[in-house]
């Protein structure tokens, strides 16, 4: 079972319900946690672990290769990201820009271009009580989340049986990453905030799943601090509300301490537990 | 003329409420420029009236002529992104997954395949509620988050500034560390952190800070929520005054906030608070510190 954990716009509680839910399944049952929000993962904040295993992740680019080349240009022609550029004498690679498609390497008359692999983040393995937690980590000034993304679903599905429950922390917003961190889940659940910014980044969340045609519910993070439009969207729409999660001061401090909400607040733990109870309901635990 | 982008490394520290609160601040002397297009909502707050705007594309898609296609399967051996699909000796692509790299074009022995551009979003140029112009973006459902619509925004922005003889641009940068960040920031005069005392809030500083070292930009920084963690919040001051980025101001925990937001109002219109004379003053500040730009 895969369960992915998204949300319209960072900062919404992602990180929050993913690490907690995690925590609270994995006294039943055996969990894999995985941050695939590798821009800025956070959940190593809550989840610390000891290190089991770490190992670099590459893309492919091309190097050029000076003395086998004649200078025709067709690299140049082919790429479609501007990632090569021939200029004068000489041809540039643009190591960021470059998408690893291969055209530019393998329609070379001279072999001119062989890949070559390119170091663009890390995947961390942890071990935390009875959670394995996976982390996949871009480096800084790295442009594209997309293959990293991949590369640590992968290493998941390698690593762990697949009947164990899988559940990953996909980056924010609406675009290619979340599609690569959601695509192949069989649940989704959607975080949101009780206030307008919320509601406004949760429907174009809502569009992107009803897109992808994912089965869907959404979690409430903060309830009580602004008004019921969430609610009422819910209800119009036919969404599950599978929860909410109070608003209190007290989970702002925990949060900045790095304390996980469900051992550190009771009542926090209790609307966790309900949010579980639901998912059972909905059979998708 | 300045150009002022506000960021934050990560959503959630209340960069946009601060962005829009100082929109407010900056009257008719500014354009305001909404860079986080995967997820825009400064319009929230500020009531643009989506008076103009055009279609956005940027990227292509392959797409399979039926009737020219032979079946040779080249497509398909050559596609690193598993695109191409074969049913039944039917080749077509699946969208989702073509990157656009034009591969497969160059391949095909009779030219069946032709690139689509693609219709990422739109962007707009509006009025707002102070009687400036703010200029603002919405990515199609899935599109490529590339950069380039962020470009678009910030580009238009500023040909706005200049025909209208505005003093600032104020933008509301992309969240995270990748394209889009680094295309708010390219051209920026002065960039404003919003951090949150969280360890991982002050992580997240420290990554972005990372970035803006290659730009060599001049940097301030806003803490927001600062009585959540005043350990946390020592920390990041020192983190300042270690790197030269400008301690701005340290704004409490208020709920207020919020509440001003679910009445489509920045804090500075709502009500007399704490916060409110924070802003304004951090506000002068920013306008001392950018002063001769
Ligand atoms: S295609 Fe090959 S031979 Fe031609 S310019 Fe590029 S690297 Fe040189
Ligand atoms: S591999 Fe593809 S994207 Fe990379 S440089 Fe070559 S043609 Fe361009
Ligand atoms: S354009 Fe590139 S990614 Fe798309 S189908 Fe062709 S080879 Fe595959
Ligand atoms: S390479 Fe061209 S002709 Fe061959 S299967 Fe693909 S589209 Fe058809």
């Amino acid at each position: 079972m895969k369960i992915s954990i998204a949300s319209g716009k960072g900062g919404t509680g992602k990180t929050t319900l993913a690490t907690n839910l995690a925590y609270l399944i994995s006294q039943t049952c055996p969990v894999v946690l995985t941050d695939l929000d590798v821009e800025e993962p956070n959940s190593k904040f809550f989840i610390k672990g000891n290190k089991i295993s770490e190992k670099k992740v590459f893309k492919m680019i091309p190097e050029w290769d000076k003395d086998k080349c004649i200078l025709c240009g067709n690299c140049q022609k082919v790429c479609q990201f501007n990632a090569v550029i021939k200029l004068w004498e000489e041809v540039l690679i643009f190591d960021k820009l470059c998408h690893s498609c291969y055209a530019c390497s393998e329609l070379c008359p001279k072999n001119a271009l062989p890949m070559k692999s390119y170091d663009v983040g890390k995947i961390t393995q942890f071990e935390y009580h009875d959670i394995h937690f996976v982390e996949g980590k871009l480096n800084v000034g790295e442009e594209q989340a997309v293959p990293l993304i991949a590369q640590t679903i992968d290493y998941v599905h390698k690593k762990f049986p697949h009947d164990m429950l899988l559940i990953f922390d996909s980056p924010p917003g609406t675009s290619c990453p979340v599609i690569e961190a959601t695509k192949d889940a069989d649940y989704i659940i959607l975080v949101t905030e009780p206030t307008p910014f919320g509601l406004h980044d949760l429907t174009l969340a809502v569009e992107v799943m009803r897109e992808l045609k994912k089965d869907f519910g959404i979690v409430i993070n903060r309830y009580g601090i602004g008004n019921d439009d969430v609610i009422t969207y819910c209800k119009n729409e036919r969404i599950p509300l599978l929860g909410t999660i109070p608003n209190m001061k007290a989970a702002a401090e925990a949060y900045a301490k790095g304390e996980l909400l469900s051992t550190a607040i009771p009542e926090i733990k209790t609307a966790l537990n309900k949010i579980i109870q639901n998912l059972k309901v909905c059979e998708v635990l | 003329m300045k150009e002022i982008v506000v960021i934050s490394g990560k959503g959630g520290t209340g960069k946009t409420s601060i962005t829009a609160s100082f929109a407010i601040l900056a009257d008719t002397e500014a354009i305001i420029a909404d860079c986080d297009v995967d997820a825009a909502d400064m319009h929230l707050l500020l009531q643009p009236d989506f008076a103009q705007y055009e279609d956005f594309y940027s990227g292509f898609k392959a797409d399979i002529d039926q009737e020219i296609c032979m079946k040779c399967g080249k497509c398909k051996q050559v596609c690193r992104f598993d695109a191409v699909r074969n049913d039944n000796n039917f080749y077509d692509i699946i969208p989702l997954n073509c990157e656009g790299c034009g591969y497969c074009k160059e391949v095909c022995p009779v030219n069946a395949i032709t690139m689509i551009e693609q219709n990422v979003g739109k962007w707009y140029i509006s009025k707002i509620k102070t009687d400036t112009f703010m200029v603002h973006a919405k990515l199609g459902v899935g599109a490529d988050n590339s950069g380039k619509l962020v470009a678009k925004v910030k580009k238009e922005a500023k040909k706005l500034a200049q025909e209208n003889s505005k003093d600032i641009i104020l933008i509301d940068g992309s969240p995270g560390i990748g394209c889009p960040v680094v295309s708010s920031l390219s051209g920026a005069d002065y960039v404003i952190l919003i951090t949150e005392p969280t360890l991982s809030g002050f992580h997240d500083m420290k990554r972005v800070f990372e970035l803006i070292q290659n730009f060599n930009l001049h940097a301030g920084c806003i803490v927001n929520k600062y009585d959540v963690n005043n350990e946390i919040s020592d920390k990041i001051t020192d983190f300042c005054k270690k790197n030269k980025i400008d301690l701005i101001s340290k704004l409490p925990y208020d709920e207020a906030f919020t509440k001003a937001m679910t009445t489509g109002k920045t804090i500075i219109e709502y009500e007399d608070s704490e916060i409110k004379d924070k802003l304004e003053k951090s506000w002068k500040k920013i306008m001392k510190l950018t002063d001769g730009h």
